[in-house]
């Protein structure tokens, strides 16, 4: 994965070819600790390589891992979002909320269910443009708006919830369930969502200019501009696309469990930037890799699967583990200084 | 001598509007109670937040010389700041906290109690007791037991059994001793595993889905909490299984208490009281007292019990968010 800058020092040559294999190399750094990772699961229970336990992965992986997708392009472009996991929490909320009243005024189920769809996404990317707004033309820094904005999300959303559960009523929650519980050709409908976000923001990163500004922008932000890069309408952009990707992860997280609580998407920002780090994306911005991003949040719910399914450690030591095996896996794809 | 009595009556009346204040004293304590408690951040914290407040509502409209403040945190640094904001901004003269940590507090709550304020401590005991004038608390031991024994005795004596947990606190620890603690005398029920879930719906259910997927034959699982007993049965019907038979939650949510005053799922038999009511009594308890002058008992326990069908509807609050 090649920077911009560096492309223009680098003269042809067997060393750049060298160089350019060493990174790739790195870059399959979570691609062989998933695959380590598998082989002890496999070694420690039998259980683990059954497709049934595969799927539960992968579709429990869908939620943050859709995140992640949209994640990868706001630290891409330099950026950072902490609350994305209250938002979830919100949103989710402001879903059962919106489609308990359209039940009450006797609209059908499934009508209610598109219409609670839809306002997910809608909310996901409001909140979205507001987060983009307040940075590029309010000037603040996205640590802290986005600080600002978890506090904001998360409390009222237990104000709304009283700080019990907000319930789905029952006859949307059959309507709704499909959604999490169905699958199609044999594989849950989350993972095929999951599939197609990544598909899509691979896509978008890797072969359009829109994807290209993101790089500029997060790799050096002035000579973007001079290079006639609509900066902020780009930094814009990637937080509105990562708030209609927490959009599609709450949609397909509500039927889960049909309630939304204030522990509801607790700490999802921290596994969501996990999973980015250790895909590959630098925290700096400038490049990085979508595909990376999808196989470090399946990593990440693999190691706690793992756990979940041995009890050769401690119940007390699971986090230290996890901890461990992001450290590792990290190491494996370090970039060269 | 009923004349009499009421031109008593007038006189005292007509001396208590003279001289104000100073009477109304003599009659009662004046009390400013501070209660300190954690925020709601899961249900049954949420179930603590409401039921203070509606404490305060109710003592403050009985009692005009009641004066409730309600603080809530969000870890044990914010509470121990909170103590001393009530102390010298609010003035307290009574306390009732739900300590974040037994341990951080303690000292904190010793320098609010040597400023001469009552303190009333709730669910989790300070280290050093001397910080304490009463301590109010559920029993986690019977958390633990009565589940054991209720699962013990519906299973017959046999079966395999597997178990959620909380956050690694002593109170976890307890509620789980407790459990295995019965579960010695029944050398044929199997735990398989208890892992912790946090207290959590979506943790509760990737773990039993784990569970599920790691035990072929499970019998009933201790969901240790209503919260993670949703969690538990979303992934059992996921997993179309159809050998466990009883899930016990615990502390009486209003969502699992309506289920089985109902009988709507029959995995859900019975459940054990928790309630995060505990706290309302305390507030009263502790201001009633101090109105008067009083004292409280040293400590107060309010039992859990067994809820089942039967006695279920005197544990539903359908108004309260837990």
């Amino acid at each position: 994965m090649p920077t911009p800058p560096e492309s223009t020092e680098a003269p042809a040559g067997a060393g750049a070819r060298a160089r350019h294999a060493w990174a790739r190399l790195h870059g399959l750094g979570p691609v062989v600790g998933l695959v380590v990772l598998c082989i002890a699961g496999f070694a420690l229970n039998h259980d683990f390589a059954t497709l049934d336990n595969a799927m539960n992965v992968l579709t429990r992986t869908a939620f943050i891992g859709i995140i992640a997708v949209g994640m990868c392009f706001v630290i891409v472009s330099g950026g950072i979002d902490l609350s994305v996991g209250s938002m979830a929490a919100l949103i989710a909320g402001g879903v059962i909320l919106l489609m308990n009243s359209l039940g009450k005024h006797h609209v059908p189920p499934t009508l209610a269910v598109v219409a609670g769809a839809g306002f997910a996404v809608l909310l996901g990317a409001l909140f979205g443009l507001a987060h983009g707004l307040l940075i590029t033309r309010g000037r603040i820094e996205p640590f802290i708006v986005t600080l600002g904005t978890l506090g904001i999300f998360r409390a009222t959303l237990t104000w709304l919830s009283d700080g019990g559960a907000i319930t789905l009523d029952n006859d949307l929650a059959d309507a709704y369930a499909p959604v999490y519980y169905a699958s199609l050709l044999g594989v849950p409908v989350p993972v095929w969502v999951f599939l197609l976000v990544a598909v899509v923001g691979a896509a978008i990163l890797n072969r359009t200019a829109f994807g290209r500004y993101v790089q500029a922008v997060g790799s050096n932000e002035q000579v973007a501009r001079y290079a006639a890069v609509d900066v902020d309408f780009t930094k814009l952009i990637t937080y509105v696309l990562l708030g209609a990707c927490v959009g599609v992860a709450t949609l397909l997280y509500v039927p889960r469990l049909g309630s939304a609580s204030p522990t509801t998407g607790l700490l999802w920002e921290l596994e969501a930037i996990a999973s980015v780090i250790v895909g590959g994306t630098a925290l700096k911005g400038g490049s990085g890799s979508v595909v990376g991003t999808v196989i470090g949040a399946i990593l990440l719910s693999v190691i706690s699967n793992i756990l979940n399914l041995t009890s050769i450690i401690s119940v007390y030591l699971n986090a230290a583990v996890q901890g461990g095996v992001i450290i590792v896996v990290a190491f494996m794809q370090r970039r060269r200084r | 001598m009923k004349t009499i009595h009421r031109r008593l009556v007038l006189a005292l009346a007509g001396a208590g509007l003279a001289f104000g204040a100073p009477l109304a004293a003599l009659a009662q304590n004046k009390v400013t109670l501070g209660v300190a408690i954690p925020s709601a951040d899961h249900g049954f914290t949420g179930g603590i937040v409401w039921w203070a407040n509606e404490a305060r509502k109710e003592l403050e409209k009985k009692y005009p010389d009641l004066k409730v403040i309600v603080k809530t945190s969000k870890d044990a640094g914010e509470q121990a700041n909170q103590l001393q904001d009530l102390v010298t901004a609010n003035k307290i003269n009574a306390l009732v906290i739900f300590p974040h940590e037994s341990a951080a507090l303690t000292k904190p709550v010793q320098q609010v109690h040597s400023k001469g304020v009552y303190v009333t401590v709730v669910d989790r005991g300070l280290t050093d007791e001397s910080g304490q004038d009463a301590y109010v608390a559920g029993d986690n031991t019977a958390f633990g037991k009565v589940p054991a024994e209720y699962l013990a005795k519906a299973l017959g004596g046999k079966g395999d059994i597997v178990a959620l947990r909380g956050i690694a606190t002593t109170l976890d620890n307890e509620r789980m001793d407790a459990f295995t603690g019965v579960m010695k005398a029944y050398p044929d029920i199997h735990l398989l595993d208890a892992k912790y879930a946090n207290w959590n719906r979506d943790d509760a259910f990737k773990t039993m889905q784990d569970f599920l997927t790691r035990f072929k034959h499970i019998d009933a699982v201790w969901a240790a909490d209503d919260d993670m007993a949703v969690g538990v049965l979303k992934a059992i019907d996921q997993a179309k299984r159809t050998d466990i038979r009883i899930v016990f939650g615990g502390a009486g949510a209003k969502g699992m208490i309506k289920t089985l005053k109902d009988g709507t799922d029959k995995r859900i038999q019975a459940n054990v009281s928790y309630s995060p009511k505990f706290i309302y009594d305390a507030i009263k308890l502790t201001a009633e007292a101090r109105l008067k002058g009083e004292k409280l008992p040293a400590k107060t326990i309010i039992p859990s019990v067994l809820i089942t069908k039967d006695n279920a509807k005197d544990f539903y609050f359908p108004d309260s968010p837990f």
